[in-house]
Protein backbone atom coordinates (compact mmCIF):
# COMPACT_ATOMS: atom_id res chain seq x y z
CA UNK A 1 0.00 0.00 0.00
CA UNK A 2 2.71 2.44 1.02
CA UNK A 3 4.68 2.08 -2.18
CA UNK A 4 1.94 3.71 -4.24
CA UNK A 5 1.57 6.75 -2.01
CA UNK A 6 2.20 9.77 -4.16
CA UNK A 7 4.67 12.46 -3.22
CA UNK A 8 1.85 15.03 -3.16
CA UNK A 9 -0.13 12.84 -0.76
CA UNK A 10 2.80 12.65 1.63
CA UNK A 11 3.14 16.45 1.57
CA UNK A 12 -0.61 16.91 2.12
CA UNK A 13 -0.41 14.53 5.07
CA UNK A 14 2.63 16.28 6.55
CA UNK A 15 0.97 19.69 6.19
CA UNK A 16 -2.26 18.45 7.77
CA UNK A 17 -0.23 17.50 10.87
CA UNK A 18 0.82 21.14 11.25
CA UNK A 19 -2.80 22.34 11.36
CA UNK A 20 -4.13 20.29 14.29
CA UNK A 21 -4.16 23.17 16.79
CA UNK A 22 -5.78 25.71 14.47
CA UNK A 23 -9.26 27.18 14.52
CA UNK A 24 -9.12 28.90 11.12
CA UNK A 25 -6.85 28.07 8.20
CA UNK A 26 -6.89 30.14 5.01
CA UNK A 27 -5.49 29.11 1.65
CA UNK A 28 -4.58 31.55 -1.10
CA UNK A 29 -3.78 31.41 -4.81
CA UNK A 30 -2.11 28.49 -6.62
CA UNK A 31 -2.12 26.20 -3.60
CA UNK A 32 -3.75 22.82 -4.34
CA UNK A 33 -1.59 20.88 -1.85
CA UNK A 34 -2.16 23.30 1.07
CA UNK A 35 -5.85 23.43 0.10
CA UNK A 36 -6.15 19.65 0.26
CA UNK A 37 -4.22 19.58 3.56
CA UNK A 38 -6.54 22.15 5.14
CA UNK A 39 -9.67 20.26 4.08
CA UNK A 40 -8.13 17.00 5.33
CA UNK A 41 -7.31 18.59 8.70
CA UNK A 42 -10.88 19.89 8.90
CA UNK A 43 -12.31 16.44 8.21
CA UNK A 44 -10.06 14.85 10.86
CA UNK A 45 -10.85 17.58 13.39
CA UNK A 46 -14.52 16.60 13.09
CA UNK A 47 -13.65 13.03 14.12
CA UNK A 48 -12.00 14.43 17.25
CA UNK A 49 -15.01 16.60 18.06
CA UNK A 50 -13.07 19.73 17.18
CA UNK A 51 -13.97 22.43 14.71
CA UNK A 52 -11.58 23.77 12.14
CA UNK A 53 -12.75 26.51 9.80
CA UNK A 54 -11.17 26.49 6.35
CA UNK A 55 -11.29 29.37 3.89
CA UNK A 56 -10.15 28.64 0.37
CA UNK A 57 -9.91 31.82 -1.59
CA UNK A 58 -10.26 30.33 -5.05
CA UNK A 59 -13.32 28.31 -4.16
CA UNK A 60 -16.91 29.48 -4.08
CA UNK A 61 -17.95 26.66 -1.79
CA UNK A 62 -15.14 26.74 0.79
CA UNK A 63 -14.93 30.49 1.11
CA UNK A 64 -16.25 32.17 4.25
CA UNK A 65 -16.05 35.73 3.00
CA UNK A 66 -18.82 37.99 1.74
CA UNK A 67 -17.13 41.38 1.81
CA UNK A 68 -15.02 41.00 -1.30
CA UNK A 69 -11.39 40.11 -1.85
CA UNK A 70 -10.18 42.57 0.76
CA UNK A 71 -11.85 40.61 3.57
CA UNK A 72 -9.06 38.00 3.67
CA UNK A 73 -6.55 40.73 4.52
CA UNK A 74 -8.80 42.53 6.97
CA UNK A 75 -9.66 39.22 8.66
CA UNK A 76 -5.98 38.26 8.91
CA UNK A 77 -5.05 41.70 10.27
CA UNK A 78 -7.76 41.25 12.94
CA UNK A 79 -5.98 38.08 14.06
CA UNK A 80 -8.77 35.75 12.96
CA UNK A 81 -6.61 33.49 10.80
CA UNK A 82 -4.19 31.07 12.50
CA UNK A 83 -2.38 29.61 9.51
CA UNK A 84 -1.74 30.74 5.95
CA UNK A 85 0.56 29.38 3.25
CA UNK A 86 3.03 31.31 1.16
CA UNK A 87 5.30 30.16 -1.64
CA UNK A 88 8.24 31.70 -3.40
CA UNK A 89 10.25 31.60 -6.58
CA UNK A 90 13.13 31.93 -4.13
CA UNK A 91 13.22 31.52 -0.36
CA UNK A 92 16.37 32.39 1.55
CA UNK A 93 17.98 31.39 4.84
CA UNK A 94 16.42 34.35 6.70
CA UNK A 95 12.98 33.31 5.40
CA UNK A 96 12.72 36.25 3.01
CA UNK A 97 10.48 35.29 0.10
CA UNK A 98 10.57 36.36 -3.52
CA UNK A 99 7.52 35.92 -5.75
CA UNK A 100 8.49 38.52 -8.34
CA UNK A 101 11.42 37.15 -10.32
CA UNK A 102 15.14 36.62 -10.65
CA UNK A 103 17.76 39.20 -11.55
CA UNK A 104 18.25 42.73 -10.30
CA UNK A 105 14.89 44.49 -9.97
CA UNK A 106 13.52 46.26 -11.97
CA UNK A 107 15.72 44.70 -14.68
CA UNK A 108 14.18 41.29 -14.20
CA UNK A 109 15.68 38.30 -16.01
CA UNK A 110 12.86 35.86 -15.40
CA UNK A 111 9.55 37.36 -14.36
CA UNK A 112 7.06 35.46 -12.18
CA UNK A 113 3.47 36.49 -11.31
CA UNK A 114 4.07 38.87 -8.39
CA UNK A 115 3.85 39.21 -4.63
CA UNK A 116 0.09 38.64 -4.17
CA UNK A 117 -0.91 39.42 -0.57
CA UNK A 118 2.33 38.14 0.97
CA UNK A 119 3.57 41.56 2.10
CA UNK A 120 0.73 41.82 4.62
CA UNK A 121 -0.13 38.18 5.38
CA UNK A 122 3.48 37.40 6.39
CA UNK A 123 3.24 40.09 9.09
CA UNK A 124 -0.12 39.30 10.64
CA UNK A 125 -0.81 35.55 10.48
CA UNK A 126 0.81 33.75 13.47
CA UNK A 127 1.69 30.56 11.62
CA UNK A 128 2.92 31.07 8.08
CA UNK A 129 3.94 27.84 6.38
CA UNK A 130 6.28 28.36 3.46
CA UNK A 131 5.59 25.83 0.76
CA UNK A 132 7.80 25.21 -2.23
CA UNK A 133 7.85 21.80 -3.88
CA UNK A 134 11.13 22.21 -5.74
CA UNK A 135 14.03 21.82 -3.32
CA UNK A 136 17.15 22.98 -5.13
CA UNK A 137 19.92 25.58 -4.87
CA UNK A 138 17.97 27.78 -7.29
CA UNK A 139 14.82 27.88 -5.13
CA UNK A 140 16.39 27.78 -1.65
CA UNK A 141 19.02 30.50 -1.91
CA UNK A 142 21.41 32.34 0.37
CA UNK A 143 19.77 35.65 -0.45
CA UNK A 144 16.65 36.34 -2.52
CA UNK A 145 16.90 38.68 -5.53
CA UNK A 146 13.75 40.56 -4.49
CA UNK A 147 12.04 40.66 -1.11
CA UNK A 148 8.28 40.34 -1.63
CA UNK A 149 7.97 39.96 2.13
CA UNK A 150 10.74 39.88 4.74
CA UNK A 151 11.19 36.93 7.10
CA UNK A 152 11.87 39.17 10.08
CA UNK A 153 11.27 42.81 11.02
CA UNK A 154 12.64 45.40 13.42
CA UNK A 155 11.21 45.51 16.95
CA UNK A 156 9.14 48.65 16.32
CA UNK A 157 7.28 47.13 13.37
CA UNK A 158 3.84 45.70 14.15
CA UNK A 159 4.33 42.01 13.50
CA UNK A 160 2.31 39.40 15.36
CA UNK A 161 2.87 36.93 12.51
CA UNK A 162 5.66 35.34 10.54
CA UNK A 163 7.31 32.17 9.25
CA UNK A 164 7.01 28.99 11.30
CA UNK A 165 7.80 26.18 8.84
CA UNK A 166 9.21 25.59 5.37
CA UNK A 167 8.20 22.43 3.56
CA UNK A 168 9.57 21.13 0.26
CA UNK A 169 9.26 17.80 -1.52
CA UNK A 170 12.40 16.69 0.33
CA UNK A 171 12.27 18.14 3.82
CA UNK A 172 10.50 20.07 6.57
CA UNK A 173 12.31 22.93 8.32
CA UNK A 174 11.26 24.89 11.39
CA UNK A 175 12.13 28.60 11.50
CA UNK A 176 13.83 29.94 14.61
CA UNK A 177 12.69 33.57 14.96
CA UNK A 178 15.43 34.56 17.42
CA UNK A 179 18.30 33.10 15.41
CA UNK A 180 16.62 34.05 12.08
CA UNK A 181 17.58 30.64 10.83
CA UNK A 182 15.94 27.40 9.67
CA UNK A 183 16.43 24.10 11.44
CA UNK A 184 15.99 20.78 9.60
CA UNK A 185 13.16 18.88 11.32
CA UNK A 186 12.03 16.07 9.00
CA UNK A 187 13.31 14.30 5.94
CA UNK A 188 11.24 12.89 3.14
CA UNK A 189 11.96 9.15 2.78
CA UNK A 190 15.14 8.32 0.86
CA UNK A 191 16.72 11.70 1.69
CA UNK A 192 19.82 12.06 3.84
CA UNK A 193 21.04 15.11 5.72
CA UNK A 194 23.90 15.23 3.25
CA UNK A 195 21.49 15.31 0.30
CA UNK A 196 19.64 18.20 1.86
CA UNK A 197 22.85 20.11 2.54
CA UNK A 198 23.88 19.78 -1.09
CA UNK A 199 20.48 20.84 -2.42
CA UNK A 200 19.95 23.82 -0.13
CA UNK A 201 21.48 27.17 -1.03
CA UNK A 202 21.47 28.46 2.54
CA UNK A 203 22.99 27.27 5.81
CA UNK A 204 20.66 25.70 8.36
CA UNK A 205 20.75 24.00 11.74
CA UNK A 206 19.80 20.39 12.31
CA UNK A 207 17.16 19.66 14.91
CA UNK A 208 18.01 17.29 17.76
CA UNK A 209 14.70 15.56 17.07
CA UNK A 210 15.19 15.07 13.34
CA UNK A 211 13.04 12.28 11.92
CA UNK A 212 11.47 10.99 8.72
CA UNK A 213 8.15 12.29 7.41
CA UNK A 214 5.52 9.66 8.12
CA UNK A 215 3.38 8.24 5.37
CA UNK A 216 -0.34 8.79 5.87
CA UNK A 217 -1.94 5.72 7.47
CA UNK A 218 -4.64 3.76 5.65
CA UNK A 219 -7.51 5.69 7.22
CA UNK A 220 -6.05 9.07 6.35
CA UNK A 221 -5.20 7.99 2.83
CA UNK A 222 -8.74 6.73 2.30
CA UNK A 223 -10.21 10.01 3.60
CA UNK A 224 -7.89 11.96 1.32
CA UNK A 225 -8.64 9.97 -1.81
CA UNK A 226 -12.33 9.30 -1.34
CA UNK A 227 -13.50 12.45 0.35
CA UNK A 228 -11.00 15.29 -0.02
CA UNK A 229 -9.92 14.78 -3.63
CA UNK A 230 -13.43 15.39 -5.06
CA UNK A 231 -13.71 18.52 -2.91
CA UNK A 232 -10.41 19.87 -4.25
CA UNK A 233 -11.49 19.21 -7.82
CA UNK A 234 -14.02 22.03 -7.51
CA UNK A 235 -11.27 24.64 -7.36
CA UNK A 236 -8.14 22.86 -8.67
CA UNK A 237 -9.44 20.58 -11.43
CA UNK A 238 -6.11 20.36 -13.27
CA UNK A 239 -4.31 19.21 -10.11
CA UNK A 240 -6.86 16.58 -9.07
CA UNK A 241 -6.94 15.23 -12.58
CA UNK A 242 -3.16 14.84 -12.58
CA UNK A 243 -2.87 13.27 -9.11
CA UNK A 244 -6.02 11.24 -8.73
CA UNK A 245 -7.40 11.06 -12.25
CA UNK A 246 -10.68 12.72 -11.34
CA UNK B 1 -39.96 48.55 -18.79
CA UNK B 2 -36.37 49.76 -18.36
CA UNK B 3 -35.47 53.01 -16.66
CA UNK B 4 -32.15 53.21 -18.50
CA UNK B 5 -30.95 53.05 -22.09
CA UNK B 6 -29.15 49.89 -23.00
CA UNK B 7 -25.84 50.43 -24.79
CA UNK B 8 -24.22 48.35 -27.49
CA UNK B 9 -20.87 46.76 -26.71
CA UNK B 10 -19.36 49.05 -29.34
CA UNK B 11 -20.58 52.11 -27.44
CA UNK B 12 -18.92 50.83 -24.26
CA UNK B 13 -15.67 50.11 -26.12
CA UNK B 14 -15.73 53.65 -27.50
CA UNK B 15 -15.85 55.07 -23.97
CA UNK B 16 -12.33 53.73 -23.34
CA UNK B 17 -9.78 56.31 -24.42
CA UNK B 18 -6.08 55.87 -25.17
CA UNK B 19 -3.96 56.50 -22.08
CA UNK B 20 -6.72 56.03 -19.49
CA UNK B 21 -6.54 54.15 -16.20
CA UNK B 22 -8.71 51.07 -16.64
CA UNK B 23 -9.95 49.07 -13.64
CA UNK B 24 -9.38 45.33 -14.06
CA UNK B 25 -11.30 42.78 -11.97
CA UNK B 26 -9.69 39.54 -10.76
CA UNK B 27 -10.51 36.23 -12.42
CA UNK B 28 -13.10 35.45 -9.73
CA UNK B 29 -15.14 38.61 -10.15
CA UNK B 30 -16.52 38.77 -13.67
CA UNK B 31 -13.86 39.37 -16.32
CA UNK B 32 -15.30 41.24 -19.34
CA UNK B 33 -13.55 39.13 -21.98
CA UNK B 34 -15.81 39.89 -24.93
CA UNK B 35 -15.36 43.59 -24.24
CA UNK B 36 -11.58 43.07 -23.94
CA UNK B 37 -11.38 41.41 -27.35
CA UNK B 38 -13.33 44.27 -28.94
CA UNK B 39 -11.03 46.75 -27.24
CA UNK B 40 -8.00 44.99 -28.70
CA UNK B 41 -9.64 44.90 -32.12
CA UNK B 42 -10.21 48.64 -31.89
CA UNK B 43 -6.45 49.10 -31.39
CA UNK B 44 -6.54 50.89 -28.04
CA UNK B 45 -3.14 52.21 -26.91
CA UNK B 46 -1.23 53.21 -23.79
CA UNK B 47 -3.70 51.75 -21.27
CA UNK B 48 -2.77 51.88 -17.61
CA UNK B 49 -4.24 48.78 -15.99
CA UNK B 50 -5.15 48.89 -12.32
CA UNK B 51 -5.81 45.33 -11.19
CA UNK B 52 -7.82 44.48 -8.10
CA UNK B 53 -5.70 42.77 -7.17
CA UNK B 54 -4.56 40.59 -10.06
CA UNK B 55 -5.32 39.75 -13.66
CA UNK B 56 -5.14 36.59 -15.72
CA UNK B 57 -5.85 36.13 -19.42
CA UNK B 58 -7.46 39.59 -19.77
CA UNK B 59 -4.29 41.46 -18.80
CA UNK B 60 -2.03 39.06 -20.67
CA UNK B 61 -4.03 39.50 -23.91
CA UNK B 62 -4.06 43.28 -23.64
CA UNK B 63 -0.31 43.36 -22.97
CA UNK B 64 0.46 40.88 -25.76
CA UNK B 65 -1.58 43.02 -28.17
CA UNK B 66 0.48 46.11 -27.36
CA UNK B 67 -2.41 47.97 -25.70
CA UNK B 68 -0.73 48.56 -22.33
CA UNK B 69 2.02 50.91 -21.21
CA UNK B 70 1.68 50.46 -17.46
CA UNK B 71 0.20 47.96 -15.02
CA UNK B 72 -0.28 48.12 -11.27
CA UNK B 73 -0.96 44.68 -9.82
CA UNK B 74 -0.16 42.17 -7.11
CA UNK B 75 0.13 39.40 -9.69
CA UNK B 76 -0.37 38.55 -13.33
CA UNK B 77 -0.77 34.81 -13.80
CA UNK B 78 -2.72 32.16 -15.67
CA UNK B 79 -3.31 30.38 -12.36
CA UNK B 80 -3.21 26.61 -12.76
CA UNK B 81 -1.97 27.09 -16.32
CA UNK B 82 1.24 28.77 -15.30
CA UNK B 83 2.89 32.10 -15.95
CA UNK B 84 1.22 34.80 -18.02
CA UNK B 85 3.66 34.57 -20.95
CA UNK B 86 2.99 37.88 -22.71
CA UNK B 87 3.19 39.76 -19.40
CA UNK B 88 6.43 38.07 -18.33
CA UNK B 89 8.10 38.77 -21.66
CA UNK B 90 6.95 42.41 -21.71
CA UNK B 91 8.40 42.98 -18.23
CA UNK B 92 11.63 41.17 -19.06
CA UNK B 93 12.23 43.27 -22.19
CA UNK B 94 11.08 46.47 -20.51
CA UNK B 95 8.25 47.24 -22.93
CA UNK B 96 5.76 47.89 -20.10
CA UNK B 97 6.13 49.49 -16.69
CA UNK B 98 5.03 47.31 -13.80
CA UNK B 99 4.16 48.98 -10.52
CA UNK B 100 4.57 45.97 -8.26
CA UNK B 101 2.14 46.01 -5.37
CA UNK B 102 0.48 43.67 -2.89
CA UNK B 103 -3.24 42.80 -2.72
CA UNK B 104 -4.23 44.77 0.42
CA UNK B 105 -2.45 47.89 -0.88
CA UNK B 106 -4.42 47.77 -4.13
CA UNK B 107 -7.63 47.53 -2.12
CA UNK B 108 -6.61 50.30 0.29
CA UNK B 109 -5.73 52.78 -2.49
CA UNK B 110 -9.22 52.44 -3.92
CA UNK B 111 -10.80 52.55 -0.47
CA UNK B 112 -9.14 55.94 0.01
CA UNK B 113 -10.85 57.16 -3.17
CA UNK B 114 -14.16 55.65 -1.99
CA UNK B 115 -13.95 57.85 1.08
CA UNK B 116 -12.46 60.78 -0.80
CA UNK B 117 -9.49 60.96 1.55
CA UNK B 118 -5.99 61.51 0.11
CA UNK B 119 -4.35 58.38 1.49
CA UNK B 120 -4.89 55.22 3.46
CA UNK B 121 -2.55 53.61 6.01
CA UNK B 122 -1.67 49.93 5.86
CA UNK B 123 0.32 47.66 8.15
CA UNK B 124 2.87 45.13 6.97
CA UNK B 125 4.77 45.73 3.71
CA UNK B 126 7.55 47.78 5.38
CA UNK B 127 10.97 46.27 4.74
CA UNK B 128 9.88 44.61 1.48
CA UNK B 129 11.40 45.54 -1.87
CA UNK B 130 7.87 46.35 -3.05
CA UNK B 131 7.81 49.25 -0.62
CA UNK B 132 11.40 50.26 -1.43
CA UNK B 133 10.60 50.66 -5.13
CA UNK B 134 7.29 52.49 -4.71
CA UNK B 135 8.30 56.15 -4.67
CA UNK B 136 4.61 57.13 -4.54
CA UNK B 137 4.27 55.47 -1.11
CA UNK B 138 5.58 56.93 2.11
CA UNK B 139 6.21 55.93 5.70
CA UNK B 140 5.39 58.06 8.71
CA UNK B 141 5.47 57.43 12.43
CA UNK B 142 2.03 56.56 13.79
CA UNK B 143 0.84 60.03 14.87
CA UNK B 144 -1.93 58.55 17.08
CA UNK B 145 0.54 56.75 19.36
CA UNK B 146 -2.27 54.20 19.63
CA UNK B 147 -0.60 50.93 18.81
CA UNK B 148 1.33 50.27 22.00
CA UNK B 149 4.45 49.94 19.84
CA UNK B 150 6.84 52.82 20.42
CA UNK B 151 7.61 54.90 17.31
CA UNK B 152 5.69 52.54 15.06
CA UNK B 153 6.38 53.28 11.39
CA UNK B 154 3.26 53.03 9.24
CA UNK B 155 2.88 52.92 5.48
CA UNK B 156 0.70 55.49 3.67
CA UNK B 157 -0.72 54.74 0.24
CA UNK B 158 -2.12 57.38 -2.13
CA UNK B 159 -5.77 57.39 -3.19
CA UNK B 160 -6.08 56.10 -6.75
CA UNK B 161 -8.82 57.38 -9.05
CA UNK B 162 -9.72 55.08 -11.92
CA UNK B 163 -10.90 56.64 -15.19
CA UNK B 164 -13.07 53.74 -16.24
CA UNK B 165 -14.16 50.34 -15.03
CA UNK B 166 -15.71 47.61 -17.15
CA UNK B 167 -16.78 44.26 -15.73
CA UNK B 168 -19.14 41.41 -16.59
CA UNK B 169 -22.02 40.34 -14.36
CA UNK B 170 -24.86 37.85 -14.44
CA UNK B 171 -27.76 40.31 -14.59
CA UNK B 172 -29.14 43.80 -14.18
CA UNK B 173 -32.65 44.69 -13.06
CA UNK B 174 -34.98 47.10 -14.90
CA UNK B 175 -33.56 50.03 -12.93
CA UNK B 176 -29.98 49.31 -13.88
CA UNK B 177 -28.89 47.78 -10.58
CA UNK B 178 -26.28 45.07 -11.08
CA UNK B 179 -26.21 41.73 -9.29
CA UNK B 180 -22.65 41.14 -8.02
CA UNK B 181 -23.31 38.52 -5.33
CA UNK B 182 -20.48 38.34 -2.82
CA UNK B 183 -17.96 39.97 -5.18
CA UNK B 184 -17.92 43.21 -3.23
CA UNK B 185 -14.53 44.21 -4.66
CA UNK B 186 -16.52 45.18 -7.75
CA UNK B 187 -18.28 47.78 -5.61
CA UNK B 188 -14.92 49.08 -4.39
CA UNK B 189 -13.73 49.36 -8.00
CA UNK B 190 -16.95 51.09 -9.06
CA UNK B 191 -16.89 53.60 -6.19
CA UNK B 192 -13.35 54.59 -7.17
CA UNK B 193 -13.99 54.95 -10.90
CA UNK B 194 -15.15 58.04 -12.80
CA UNK B 195 -17.15 55.89 -15.22
CA UNK B 196 -18.49 52.37 -14.86
CA UNK B 197 -19.82 50.13 -17.64
CA UNK B 198 -21.13 46.62 -17.21
CA UNK B 199 -21.77 43.81 -19.66
CA UNK B 200 -24.44 41.38 -18.42
CA UNK B 201 -25.86 38.02 -19.44
CA UNK B 202 -29.40 39.37 -19.16
CA UNK B 203 -31.66 42.17 -17.95
CA UNK B 204 -34.48 41.05 -15.66
CA UNK B 205 -37.86 42.74 -15.42
CA UNK B 206 -37.60 43.03 -11.66
CA UNK B 207 -36.40 45.40 -8.94
CA UNK B 208 -33.57 44.05 -6.77
CA UNK B 209 -34.49 46.52 -4.02
CA UNK B 210 -37.88 44.87 -3.47
CA UNK B 211 -36.15 41.99 -1.69
CA UNK B 212 -33.62 42.26 1.15
CA UNK B 213 -31.47 39.43 -0.20
CA UNK B 214 -31.11 40.72 -3.74
CA UNK B 215 -30.76 44.32 -2.49
CA UNK B 216 -27.78 43.32 -0.34
CA UNK B 217 -25.95 41.68 -3.21
CA UNK B 218 -26.42 44.33 -5.87
CA UNK B 219 -24.37 47.29 -6.98
CA UNK B 220 -26.80 50.23 -7.17
CA UNK B 221 -27.40 51.74 -10.58
CA UNK B 222 -26.30 55.15 -9.31
CA UNK B 223 -22.70 54.07 -9.90
CA UNK B 224 -23.36 52.72 -13.40
CA UNK B 225 -22.98 54.71 -16.63
CA UNK B 226 -24.05 52.05 -19.06
CA UNK B 227 -25.11 48.43 -19.49
CA UNK B 228 -24.92 46.12 -22.48
CA UNK B 229 -26.21 42.57 -22.85
CA UNK B 230 -23.35 40.29 -23.89
CA UNK B 231 -24.05 36.55 -23.71
CA UNK B 232 -21.13 34.50 -22.40
CA UNK B 233 -19.34 37.80 -21.91
CA UNK B 234 -16.76 36.37 -19.50
CA UNK B 235 -15.77 33.37 -21.66
CA UNK B 236 -13.32 31.68 -21.33
CA UNK B 237 -13.15 33.01 -17.76
CA UNK B 238 -15.75 31.93 -15.21
CA UNK B 239 -18.81 33.90 -14.27
CA UNK B 240 -19.13 32.91 -10.59
CA UNK B 241 -22.39 31.15 -9.86
CA UNK B 242 -23.39 31.11 -13.53
CA UNK B 243 -20.76 29.22 -15.54
CA UNK B 244 -17.31 27.79 -14.84
CA UNK B 245 -14.09 28.73 -16.60
CA UNK B 246 -13.43 26.98 -19.90
CA UNK B 247 -10.16 25.44 -18.74
CA UNK B 248 -9.56 23.77 -22.08
CA UNK B 249 -9.56 27.15 -23.81
CA UNK B 250 -7.38 28.82 -21.17
CA UNK B 251 -4.90 25.96 -21.47
CA UNK B 252 -4.95 26.37 -25.26
CA UNK B 253 -4.21 30.05 -24.82
CA UNK B 254 -1.43 29.39 -22.28
CA UNK B 255 0.34 27.11 -24.76
CA UNK B 256 -0.16 29.37 -27.78
CA UNK B 257 0.96 32.54 -25.96
CA UNK B 258 4.33 31.07 -25.03
CA UNK B 259 5.66 32.62 -28.24
CA UNK B 260 4.81 35.92 -29.91
CA UNK B 261 3.93 34.12 -33.13
CA UNK B 262 1.70 31.63 -31.30
CA UNK B 263 -0.04 34.49 -29.52
CA UNK B 264 -0.61 36.42 -32.76
CA UNK B 265 -2.07 33.36 -34.45
CA UNK B 266 -4.36 32.71 -31.49
CA UNK B 267 -5.56 36.31 -31.40
CA UNK B 268 -6.13 36.44 -35.16
CA UNK B 269 -8.29 33.36 -34.91
CA UNK B 270 -10.23 34.47 -31.86
CA UNK B 271 -10.79 38.06 -32.99
CA UNK B 272 -11.60 37.60 -36.65
CA UNK B 273 -13.60 34.40 -37.03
Amino acid sequence: MNSDIKREELLISQLADLLVNDKHVAVGAASPIPGAAALLAKEEAKLNNKRLRVTILHSNKYNNFTDGARELFDCAAQGRIDTFFLGGVQIDGQANINLVGTGTYPKIEKRFPGSFGSALMYFVVPQIILFREEHSPRTLVDQVDFISAPGASDENIYRPGGPKYLITNRALFKFNKDLKKFSLLKLNQNQTIQDIKELTGFKFDISENISDMLNPDTTRLKTLRDKIAPMVSEFYPEFTNRIWGI
Amino acid sequence: MKSFDELSLKEIVNEVKDGCILGVPADYSGVPMEFTKRLIKKGIKDLKLYCLPLTTIQGDMLIGSGCVSEIEAAAVTLGEFGLAPRFSEAVENGSILIKDSTCPALHAQLQATEKSVPFMPLRGVIGSDIQKHRKDWCIIENPMKSSGVLNEPILLLPAVQLDILVFHASCADRNGNIQIGRRRELATLAHASKKVFVTVEKILDTDFFEDELSAATCLPGLYINGISIVKNGAWPCALPGVYPADNKEIKKYSLAAKTKQGFDDYMNQSLFI
